[in-house]
């Protein structure tokens, strides 16, 4: 057992004996025309069931919903106003002057000027409207919540530091969904459930659904790294708005890319997980984002709850020495 | 969003309907009043959210593990009161304890087990021992304790049979490991009465997490006023003397954990608990717990009211559990309970001067 929060080495933590850099996504939202193609390739390589029945979620172009069992990529779309623009921007620079200490190498010559309240902040093409498309996708924690309270040991951390489900090992017991801070894992139901109207009955006709039963999540398509190859949705990706590579590149790729946004007055640019000392130590999927998070879905502050275990367990020390107590204190007290 | 400058002569839109209560103002106000904004596709929440869908995804646990977290407690606090009527010598509150700890754990496996999303791969669960995994060191936990507990009630079952049990040579064995498996159990009956409390308190479902630091002093007061409500309701007056006791303690400590685990929480994530189904559960299972415990006190000693008393204690921890179990639920559906507590605890980590461990930073 490694540690349980606080910046570590993932792989290291779980004996892993060679050394193999860790991978992670850098996702750029920044750059995302909200095309899907991710949502499409993840679903083709990994055989991944149809989730729903293709029903129009009224929530602009996002049809898809969440992430989920049978979703391992979800492009989530939001339409904002000029209001809510200048306000993405004032928060954004609220970030930048609260003077976050660097994680990691020193800056590059950064072309961030150091007083953020002069700097021209004139939209350069702008707006009074304008969409935020991200394509989310599990992150893949330094210390991940679903693989610390997954009780079969299905859930594992592989040798490029993230973390897959053993779906021959898993019993379907759930723990993982409760455990996930993002709301990532799921456990995939057998499809049979989802009653089709007959208007619908063209998708109505399910194949038959793999690994009902039991938890499902993006594994980074650890069958393609262990061939070399980039996962299916960052293969896809036609604008490389999803970077994929070693997970200390992509991290310094997402630095260096919201200092240039900062320059050019988009203070409302800010990086997602890219901080190692953040409640769930860092996460293998960076995001660079234009407003806060939860307005793409994102806990604003997650904590992995295994965190806390420790104190947990003494707690539950003290409660079960008081239940004792109370049944010897229950006897005694009869005798008498 | 303005589409041509002639928007602001329109005519302001009503006032947007607000959420129940209203009095959290964090959320943004996109109102400015002027009318100059497109038609929300969603109702406008107090805070900022994705089209009102859930953070975190809530446990795909139906009633059979609240089901569970009711009859683990019996089980244990069973357990308890068999190990002390053996030692103390009080045979019908030992028997009926022993088997009804058997009956209640047993009942709750099988609980456990139909919640799976795959009945047949149980056994995964003792495929490896994990510290980190409240589940895995449960069912451990679980097994461990079923052992002592079955050992002991077949035991039980056997002399009630007139030794008709087909066991052969392994009747002495049993007669003599009886004892030691009825303590045993009761090793085990404190863990399994506060474990599935820390199983609920490491995830990430809001109001359970909250509570992590009561919640196991909850759940082990629960269990001590089912069992020695459950003594009462089975065993005569005479040999419940300590069951009378364990009851009145555990109301206690059940209605004091509540109200200061309510207390310390984060007063957002608390919410669920007051409202609603769960809301409702948890108001009713104190008054039953308040009024099992005046009517064990007050008649324990009349066969008629401790039994009554009994049975209003085993509903009182039986909603205790459903309606915590419910409540954590809700509180995973709503991105409320998620986004607001964190954006709270990371605003005041923030005034506190900490900004070094925000997942959002600038650079």
């Amino acid at each position: 057992m490694g540690q349980l929060s606080g910046p570590t080495d993932p792989t290291a933590d779980a004996h892993w004996e060679h050394n193999h850099p860790r991978k992670g996504f850098f996702t750029d939202t920044s750059i995302c025309i909200g095309c899907k193609a991710c949502e499409v390739a993840c679903k083709e390589w990994n055989h991944n069931p149809q989730d729903g029945n293709l029903e129009l979620l009224g929530s602009s172009y996002d049809n898809t919903g969440s992430l989920g069992a049978s979703t391992w990529r979800h492009v989530a779309f939001i339409e904002q106003g000029q209001d809510r623009i200048v306000e993405a921007r004032e928060s954004g620079r609220a970030l930048v002057s609260l003077g976050m200490p660097r994680i990691g190498p020193p800056a590059p010559a950064a072309s961030v000027p150091a007083d953020l309240a002069e700097a021209d902040t004139t939209p350069p093409d702008t707006a009074d409207f304008r969409w935020l498309m991200s394509s989310d996708v599990c992150k893949h924690c330094t210390h991940a919540g679903c693989l610390d309270v997954c009780p079969t040991g299905a859930l594992f951390r592989t040798e490029f530091g993230t973390v897959v489900v053993q779906d021959d090992v898993c019993n379907g017991c759930g723990t993982c969904v409760a455990g996930c801070p993002f709301g990532v894992i799921e456990r995939r139901s057998n499809g049979t459930v989802k009653v089709s109207t007959s208007r619908e009955d063209q998708h109505a006709a399910h194949p038959e659904v793999p690994n009902a039963g039991i938890a499902q999540k993006c594994t980074l398509c650890y069958d393609r790294l262990v061939a070399d190859e980039t996962p299916a949705c960052a293969k896809a990706c036609p604008t490389t708005s999803i970077k994929f590579g070693d997970h200390d590149d992509m991290v310094e790729a997402a630095r260096e890319r919201v200092a240039d946004l900062h320059a050019k007055g988009l203070t409302e640019a800010r990086l997602y997980g890219a901080n190692e000392n953040d409640g769930v130590g860092g996460t293998g999927s960076v995001f660079l984002l234009l407003d806060e998070p939860e307005v793409y879905g994102l806990p604003p502050d997650p904590r992995v709850p295994t965190a806390d275990l420790p104190k947990m367990y003494r707690r539950a020390g003290m409660a079960v020495a008081g239940m004792a107590a109370a049944a010897a204190l229950a006897f005694l007290g009869g005798r008498a | 969003m303005t589409l041509s400058e002639f928007d602001s002569f329109r005519p302001s839109e009503p006032a947007r309907r607000r959420r129940e209560g209203g009095k959290r103002g964090t959320g943004r106000r996109r109102d400015n009043g002027d009318g100059s904004r497109e038609m929300p596709m969603v109702p406008e929440p107090e805070f900022s959210s994705y089209y009102g869908r859930p953070v975190v995804k809530p446990a795909p646990w139906g009633d059979d593990v609240a089901i569970y977290l009711f009859l683990g407690g019996v089980a244990a606090g069973s357990a308890l009161l068999a190990a002390g009527g053996q030692l103390t010598g009080r045979p019908v509150l030992r028997r009926n304890a022993r088997l009804g700890a058997l009956t209640a754990v047993s009942a709750g496996a099988v609980a456990l087990v139909k919640d799976l999303g795959r009945p047949e791969r149980f056994l995964h669960m003792l495929r490896t021992f994990k510290v980190t995994s409240p589940m895995s060191v449960g069912s451990w936990i679980l097994s461990a304790f079923s052992a002592g507990a079955g050992v002991a009630a077949v035991a039980e079952i056997d002399r009630m049979s007139g030794n008709r049990l087909p066991l052969g040579p392994l009747r002495n064995v049993l007669q003599a490991v009886e004892g030691p498996a009825g303590i045993e159990a009761a090793v085990f009956a404190g863990p399994l009465a506060a474990y599935t409390a820390v199983l609920l308190g490491d995830t990430a479902t809001p109001t359970w997490n909250a509570a992590h630091e009561e919640l196991p002093f909850v759940f082990v007061s629960s269990a001590c006023l089912a069992s020695a409500g459950l003594a009462m309701v089975t065993t005569p007056v005479r040999e419940t003397g300590p069951a009378r006791n364990l009851a009145v303690l555990g109301v206690l400590g059940d209605v004091v954990a509540m109200k200061v685990m309510e207390r310390r929480m984060d007063p957002v994530a608390a919410e669920p608990l007051h409202q609603g189904k769960a809301g409702a559960m948890l108001k009713w299972s104190e008054r039953l717990a308040v009024a099992g415990g005046l009517g064990t006190l007050l008649g324990g000693r009349h066969r008629i009211v401790a039994a009554v008393s009994g049975l209003a204690l085993l509903s009182a921890s039986a909603l205790t559990r459903f309606g915590v179990f419910e409540a954590g639920l809700e509180s995973a559906r709503d991105p409320r309970y998620t986004i607001e507590p964190q954006k709270n605890r990371l605003a005041a980590r923030r005034a506190a001067g900490v900004t070094g461990d925000a997942i959002t930073t600038g650079s």
